[in-house]
């Protein structure tokens, strides 16, 4: 059996589905954004699944396009996360609550 | 590979432990680059992904004291619902990938064997056509590095 563009699409949308289990139930803020780096590996499996499947680089650079924004985003968040254990001493996403009533 | 260290990503207890299999998902995804013939997102994946985002990751589990959190549960409150969620997506996606799977007839030949491979192809495109985007994506990248910096520091 060979391999084709579909087969990519399912391992995608599995990497996907997974990646959003971990955003939506884990507690620990570190592990959501390693959560985040999973969907965004999970999009740039698909783009570069369909650059092979029409013969085109586009999708390869949209690629790394989307691979800037997640060191990017990586950065950014744990500066954030850094800043936020500082002020508030904890790391699990359910105990900071300042915005709820 | 890549799915069974993705999976053990989200359920490990221990954070260390969750960034190890990360890697493991990750050069599982590289792995798939090559075969895909995007030799050149396979080596960028390995040098910022699992060089660059990964050490990153590492030191902020050290810097922050994980031992508190690690003792606690690790799943929210609302973890039937997300996983309700995700199986109901991910049956909505498999079947519309199911419908359309004769849309994807094997792929067609590597990318123009002829101009010199997927790195010059991937050059000449991104310093073309792509050469806003390219020069954005720095400014981008300078941003999150001032951001992270203000960010982290104890006063500004």
């Amino acid at each position: 059996m060979q391999i084709g563009t579909g087969h990519y699409l399912v391992l995608s949308t599995a990497l996907l589905l997974i990646g959003t289990l971990g955003v939506l139930t884990r507690r620990n803020v570190v592990i959501i954004l390693m959560s985040i780096e999973l969907i965004l590996n999970a999009v740039n499996l698909n783009l570069i699944a369909f650059s092979r499947h029409y013969g085109h680089v586009t999708g390869q650079i949209f690629a790394i396009f989307v691979i800037t924004a997640a060191v990017a985003e990586a950065a950014v968040g744990l500066g954030i996360l850094i800043a936020l254990f500082r002020n508030k001493g904890t790391v699990l996403a359910d105990e900071i609550d300042l915005l709820k009533w | 590979m890549t799915l069974a260290g993705a999976v053990l990503t989200i359920t490990r207890r221990n954070a260390v432990h969750s960034a190890i299999w990360l890697i493991v998902s990750l050069l599982g995804v590289a792995g798939l680059y090559l075969l895909l013939h995007a030799e050149f997102l396979f080596a960028t994946q390995i040098m910022l992904y699992i060089g660059g985002i990964m050490v990153l990751f590492l030191f902020v589990i050290m810097l922050v004291n994980l031992d508190e959190a690690a003792k606690q549960s690790q799943f929210n409150k609302q973890w039937p619902l997300a996983l309700a969620c995700a199986i109901a997506v991910g049956a909505e996606i498999l079947f519309i990938l199911a419908k359309g799977s004769k849309a994807f007839p094997l792929p067609a030949p590597a990318i123009n064997p002829e101009t010199g491979g997927n790195t010059e192809a991937i050059a000449v495109s991104l310093f073309s056509d792509y050469l806003l985007p390219f020069e954005l994506a720095s400014i981008l990248l300078l941003v999150a590095i001032v951001g992270s910096v203000v960010m982290a520091k104890k006063r500004i």
